[in-house]
């Protein structure tokens, strides 16, 4: 059964058409991959699909999980298990990674009519997680992503994943601002999270990402449409020829 | 139209008069001043922001007699009981307070009758100076160290629809090389339309520590009208913060004379207002001496048609030199008619100093809404973590992580409620 299914969808933001007919299917177990040159709609489509304000919808549908998903809430969506790690994570002073992680798996718990983890639960959920991908107790004590590094605020990213344990994954650019260390450790953390129930989805504008998160459907995105689908291959094959076919060119 | 603003003017200033007990001496003179000087006008700058032309249009009466009033809870910032002097529709009530074993050096007094004139500028102070027939003082004798904070709890009570006007005072004297930590409240939560005017002289002697934290939470129709004025010398260290929750219009006017060398003042304060709700915290640093240091950290939130104001003056005389004065103000807004009004004000003499101020107002931020809503976290949860975080800038300045966590406990209620 499919996870995601992604019909013909429309967005404008500001009156400008961003998303112009974008056609994907995802099903529970698989990774794919979306490429695409800067301004092809890829993370208008991410922010999409997790609910951001500020985009219209004008046309499609997209069925998650067998629901409606543009008719539900942000938080409804997370509940429902769509996740979204950004491309930029937001830095909350004055709350703190615990406190922020503990609301938010309660609160997706108790939608699911799961009974709340206490504190001392919780706490050997996160060290554990936390453990996994070279995070230490201060980093997961500290206020959300102040003061993270790049690298820190991925991982600190793949931490929630890991957490929240989301049916759908959506990797927005997760390489960008990655040095090649901080990468592969983000990249088993993503890893650690396949399986048969759940599907990922990786968009990325380098190929690099996949050498490490090896999808099992490519599509190239531009121009606000799935212009072409294919195997792992057509990832190193747009390395290699950039994205002029599609008649888009820009400076590698 | 002139002549017809001023006839309404008198109108509060009128019944006050009226209703006076005959008075003699500094007593007579203080109603005298407080009816020559009438209620401030928005034309007075120090009262630019804060519209006091509600009070004409109260009816004032008598406020009823404590001993009659039934106290279900006194409130408290404390884990553990501590010495507590409680007060009932501005009137002492010993049944209910807690004086206790006090260290020697150490003296609570309960203060009724004839508490002393204060003198001093504005209205209010005069006022006080008049009418004021209940208090509080507390006393640290040189070198004592009062473990135990002291509290003051001011409950109202009203009687009828006529508005009650008391007058409470506080005197807080910390001799040289003493401690102690003070916490007022002032609470009203079910009670009527009333006026409480606090006025408030605190001392802290050389290389002496006060801790001086306020709890507003009035009735919602209440006027709580509090000037606090405070005199620091040399080495002291002087901490105090404020809550403003409560009252219809609250109006927090605090100076404090930094009158010797190595003072360190901390005047932090916190607000959460809506409704038609006014906070206003007007403070002074007066810098008098130089190598002192002091810090300014007021932050709130205001929802509905609220309105803040925030008035903080820093004044770096010629002989101050190397102050280190820091001042932030911030405010969040709710609402598309919620109002701040912030005027910071930074007046400096000497040449070597460092001063810095800031003042922000913005709304709840949408990306990190956004984040959190995508977290799984609601709405209205993801409003309170954000609310709580912005105030909690302001509350971790508190000193004593009792009365924080429990300050702390009275903003989040409040976010809960709201």
């Amino acid at each position: 059964m499919s996870l995601i299914e992604i019909k013909n969808l429309h967005a404008t933001v500001d009156g400008k058409a961003i998303l112009k007919g974008v056609d994907l299917t995802i099903n529970a177990g698989e990774v794919h991959a979306i490429m695409g040159p800067n301004g092809a709609g890829k993370s208008t489509l991410s922010y999409v699909l997790a609910g951001r304000e500020g985009y219209e919808i004008t046309e499609g549908s997209v069925t998650f999980d067998g629901q409606d998903l543009l008719s539900m809430e942000i938080e409804e969506r997370a509940a429902a298990g769509l996740f979204l790690a950004f491309q930029y994570p937001v830095e909350i002073p004055g709350v703190s990674n615990t406190t922020f992680l503990k609301e938010a798996l309660n609160a997706i718990r108790k939608t699911r009519g799961e009974t709340p983890l206490d504190a001392m639960q919780f706490l050997k959920l996160i060290r554990a997680k936390a453990k996994d991908l070279s995070m230490n107790d201060e980093m997961i004590k500290r206020a959300v992503n102040v003061g993270f590094s790049g690298g820190e605020k991925k991982r600190n990213e793949a931490l929630q994943m890991a957490v929240l344990q989301p049916k759908l994954a959506i990797l927005d650019e997760t390489d960008s601002g990655l040095d090649i260390d901080a990468l592969k450790i983000v990249a088993e953390g993503v890893n650690r999270l396949r399986g048969p129930e759940r599907g990922m989805l990786v968009i990325t504008h380098y190929q690099r990402l996949l050498d490490y998160i090896v999808p099992d459907v490519v599509h190239v995105l531009a121009n606000g449409r799935i212009v072409k689908s294919g195997g792992k291959e057509l990832a190193l094959e747009l390395e290699a020829k950039g994205y002029a076919e599609f008649g888009v060119t820009e400076a590698a | 139209m002139r002549d017809e603003q001023n006839q309404t003017a008198r109108n509060f200033v009128e019944q006050v008069v009226a209703l006076a007990p005959a008075l003699a001496g500094p007593r007579a003179d203080g109603l005298d001043r407080f009816a020559k000087a009438g209620l401030p006008s928005t034309r007075a700058e120090a009262w630019k922001f804060t519209n006091l032309r509600g009070l004409d249009k109260l009816t004032l009466g008598p406020a009823p007699d404590a001993a009659t009033v039934t106290v279900d809870a006194i409130p408290t910032a404390l884990d553990t009981p501590a010495p507590r002097l409680v007060f009932v529709a501005g009137q002492y009530r010993a049944d209910l307070s807690r004086v206790g074993d006090l260290p020697d050096g150490v003296v609570l007094t309960a203060l009724t009758g004839e508490t002393a004139p204060v003198a001093g500028d504005g209205p209010f102070r005069a006022l006080n100076s008049a009418l004021s027939s209940h208090g509080a003082a507390l006393r640290v004798a040189a070198g004592v160290k009062l473990t135990s904070p002291v509290e003051l709890v001011f409950i109202a009570a009203t009687a009828g629809d006529k508005a009650a006007l008391w007058n409470p005072r506080i005197i807080i004297e910390i001799a040289d090389g003493a401690e102690a930590t003070v916490v007022e409240h002032h609470v009203g939560a079910n009670a009527g339309t009333y006026i409480s005017n606090v006025v408030a002289d605190v001392s802290v002697g050389i290389g002496a520590r006060l801790h001086h934290y306020k709890l507003q939470a009035e009735g919602l129709d209440a006027w709580h009208l509090a000037n606090v004025s405070t005199h620091l010398a040399q080495d002291a260290v002087y901490d105090t913060f404020v809550l403003n929750l409560g009252a219809r219009l609250a109006r927090h006017e605090a100076r404090q004379v930094l009158d010797g060398t190595g003072i360190e003042a901390r005047v932090s304060g916190a607000y959460a207002i809506t409704g038609n709700q006014v906070s206003d915290i007007t403070t002074l640093i007066d810098h008098a001496k130089p190598h002192c240091t002091s810090r300014e950290v007021v932050k709130g939130v205001i929802d509905g048609a609220a309105r803040a104001v925030f008035q903080g003056k820093i004044v770096v005389r010629p002989d101050a030199q190397k102050t280190d004065g820091y001042q932030l103000n911030r405010a969040l807004l709710l609402s598309e008619s919620a109002e701040i009004n912030s005027k910071p004000e930074l007046e400096i003499y000497a040449d070597d100093v460092k001063c810095s101020h800031g003042a922000t107002a913005g709304e709840l931020d949408e990306d990190q809404m956004f984040y959190l809503r995508a977290r799984g976290i609601s709405r209205d949860a993801a409003r309170v973590l954000l609310i709580g975080a912005f105030l909690d800038e302001a509350l971790d300045e508190i000193i004593d992580e009792t009365v924080r966590a429990h300050f702390r406990a009275q903003a989040e209620a409040w976010m809960g409620a709201r």
